[in-house]
């Protein structure tokens, strides 16, 4: 199974978005090969005006798109990887790969994790970084989804885990492995708390993390276009000894197999996340336990941002 | 015995002549030589598997004589009645399951099942599950839990099927729905690796509250070969890649993964099938004996601590409270 899908060209076309970028830059859109000033895409919420195409972008930037302004707080900051197989590659050392990606990306590993407000709704949220290592889950991604679910549970909030991701990271082997047992039976205590869980899927939404907790949302969301599938499409090729079919594991495929719930332009992420964060908190009286009040300010009809969570710094 | 790997050789070609000798041997000389050869026999065979490489381990995981699920259920279990089906799409013979006696204990057997020949690994698709695989283990292990009987689960499979169907039927959806729905399974789940471990398809038969590995089983999060495709841009670098990844039973034990080895007859489990059976019977009676008298709730709660405290990382403590 390809864990890992290296796409080199794409990573350095979207790379710009959040990271400075050269005033006047043009990207050719992978899309549709329209050539897309900078100044524009960034209006667009990196999509391509023409064609509808979404852009990678990193955590901080999807952060800066779907939740409220200001409202993001950030928790675990400090988890780092370590090195428990002393993994080396035939190019280098796992703690170097790490060091590298680090350098590139100004985040400790491939995911960013907090609390924050999505249309005033309470929130815990991960937010995965594809470029970092592919968004490869090892045992800080896994550690971050997992007190993420827990803080969901510990403070009431909805859950919210937005991938983008290759899957389950080689460089730390079974420990990889064993972060979608961790994620998912912790999801499993979520259910039991009656809290809403919304797994967003971005391009790319693969292989283990597809296979744990990313296909486990009581709702599921996901960007139009993008890859959503478990085995890599050249495996499957090899299995089957031909092309596969045109739209194979895109999105819209899989919203027509019944795995995905919507498909979501990314214009209309925060839109719709609030929406249905509005169902479960109306009907759990403001994500309240069973027989207990809401710990969060409830109105029946709450105010637009920040309700009855303190606000953090947008950190960095 | 025909097939046998490259390290193998050795051994099965003294082993051969001891065979000769013994056929046509008479008198004190002979017998001599036979005991001589039958020493150095045990010397070669102790050297040899005592210092298996990773991917040598690799290849005795994936030897085709190997003892399979389904020769572990005759070895190890008794009254075995297999079900099939997942209730929704159809019936997946590269998973086995049913019921049946462990001593006196009624059990609900899960197993990934290779096939001994071409005709039968076309069937069982060399022991890949397929979604409705996947199902109908989780439709089983929950009539289980609803009755009380503790679950046995043998992993032995290259990975989950990376086929058309697999991926239009939800092969990701549902490994994952297992992964959450055998952590709050409320009956004990004695998990025991074969043979192959491999990946998320492994996996999602595998949340247990005790998982053992034999000798010479691997349990790995992609397979050697896959690993060196991606890492090393060769396929063939899989015995680098095999080393990596330390997905052996005793790199397993180390990294607390699992909670014990199970030993194998010398040369493998393909060596002697009874024998490797009866090491896996024992392990069950104990680990079941063990786990029956713990309350459901902290059964749960313990699986879930079990794979909670899983992963390595270092915290540095910077975010804000």
């Amino acid at each position: 199974m390809s864990w890992l899908k290296r796409e080199r060209a794409g990573i350095k076309g979207t790379k710009t978005p959040g990271v400075e970028v050269p005033e006047g830059l043009w990207t050719k859109c992978d899309g549709c090969g329209e050539a897309l000033f900078q100044k524009v895409l960034e209006e667009h919420l990196w999509t391509c005006p023409h064609c509808g195409h979404h852009f990678r972008v990193p955590a901080r930037t999807y952060l800066g798109l779907l939740v409220d302004e200001g409202s993001f707080s950030e928790r675990d900051a400090g988890l780092q990887a370590g090195d428990p197989l002393g993994f080396r590659d035939a190019r280098m050392r796992y703690p170097d790969r790490l060091k590298a990606a680090q350098q590139e990306t100004g985040l400790k590993d491939a995911a960013v994790s907090g609390v924050a407000t999505i249309g005033g709704k309470p929130v815990a949220i991960t937010i995965m970084d594809f470029f970092f290592m592919g968004g490869s889950m090892g045992s800080v991604v896994g550690e971050l989804v997992a007190r993420s679910i827990e803080r969901a549970i510990d403070e009431r909030r909805a859950l919210v885990l937005v991938s983008a991701t290759g899957g389950a990271r080689m460089q730390e082997g079974i420990l990889s492995l064993m972060q979608m047992a961790k994620t998912s039976a912790l999801l499993a205590r979520l259910q039991d708390q009656r809290l809403p869980f919304l797994s967003i899927l971005t391009d790319p939404s693969t292989a283990g993390v597809l296979a744990s907790y990313a296909s486990l949302g009581d709702v599921i969301l996901a960007e139009p276009g993008s890859l959503v599938g478990f085995a890599g499409a050249r495996v499957i090729r090899q299995t089957i000894g031909e092309d596969l079919p045109p739209g194979f594991q895109r999105a819209e495929f899989v919203l027509e197999k019944g795995f995905v719930d919507r498909i979501v332009p990314r214009q209309r992420m925060r839109d719709e996340v609030s929406q249905l964060l509005e169902f479960f908190w109306r009907s759990t009286r403001g994500f309240a336990r069973d027989g207990d009040g809401s710990p969060h300010a409830f109105h029946p009809h709450p105010p637009a941002a920040g309700g009855g969570v303190q606000a953090g710094p947008g950190s960095r | 015995m025909s097939a046998w790997l490259d390290f193998e050789k050795p051994v099965f070609e003294l082993e051969q002549k001891i065979e000769e000798l013994r056929a046509q041997a008479q008198g004190r000389e002979a017998a001599a030589q036979l005991g001589e050869l039958e020493r150095q026999a045990e010397t070669l065979r102790r050297e040899i598997y005592a210092n298996l490489t990773p991917y040598q381990r690799v290849q005795l995981a994936r030897h085709p004589k190997r003892p399979y699920a389904l020769d572990y259920v005759e070895h190890c279990f008794h009254g075995w009645l297999e079900l099939h089906g997942d209730r929704h799409f159809g019936d997946d013979p590269a998973i086995v399951a049913g019921l049946a006696f462990l001593d006196e204990r009624p059990v609900m057997v899960i197993g990934q099942q290779k096939g001994r020949d071409t005709k039968e690994n076309l069937l069982r698709r060399f022991g890949m599950a397929n979604p409705e695989g996947y199902r109908k283990a989780l439709r089983l292990m929950q009539t289980a839990a609803r009755f009380r009987m503790p679950i046995v689960t043998l992993v032995d499979t290259p990975g989950a099927y990376p086929g058309l169907g697999a991926e239009e039927r939800g092969q990701a959806e549902a490994i994952a729905v297992n992964l959450r729905e055998m952590a709050r399974l409320t009956v004990p789940i004695v998990t025991v690796v074969i043979g192959e471990g491999g990946s998320g398809g492994a996996l999602a038969i595998a949340v247990a509250d005790t998982v053992l590995m034999l000798e010479n089983s691997i349990y790995s999060v992609i397979s050697p070969e896959g690993c060196a495709s991606i890492l090393w841009r060769d396929g063939k670098k899989g015995p680098l890649a095999a080393e990596a990844l330390k997905l052996t039973a005793a790199d397993l034990e180390r990294l607390e993964i699992v909670d014990g080895v199970l030993p194998e007859p010398i040369g493998g489990a393909h060596r002697d099938h009874a024998a490797a059976a009866a090491t896996v019977r024992q392990a069950l009676r104990r680990h079941l004996e063990a786990l029956s008298g713990v309350p459901e709730e902290e059964l749960v709660a313990r699986r879930l601590q079990r794979y909670r405290r899983m992963g390595v990382f270092r915290d540095g403590a910077e975010s804000p409270a």
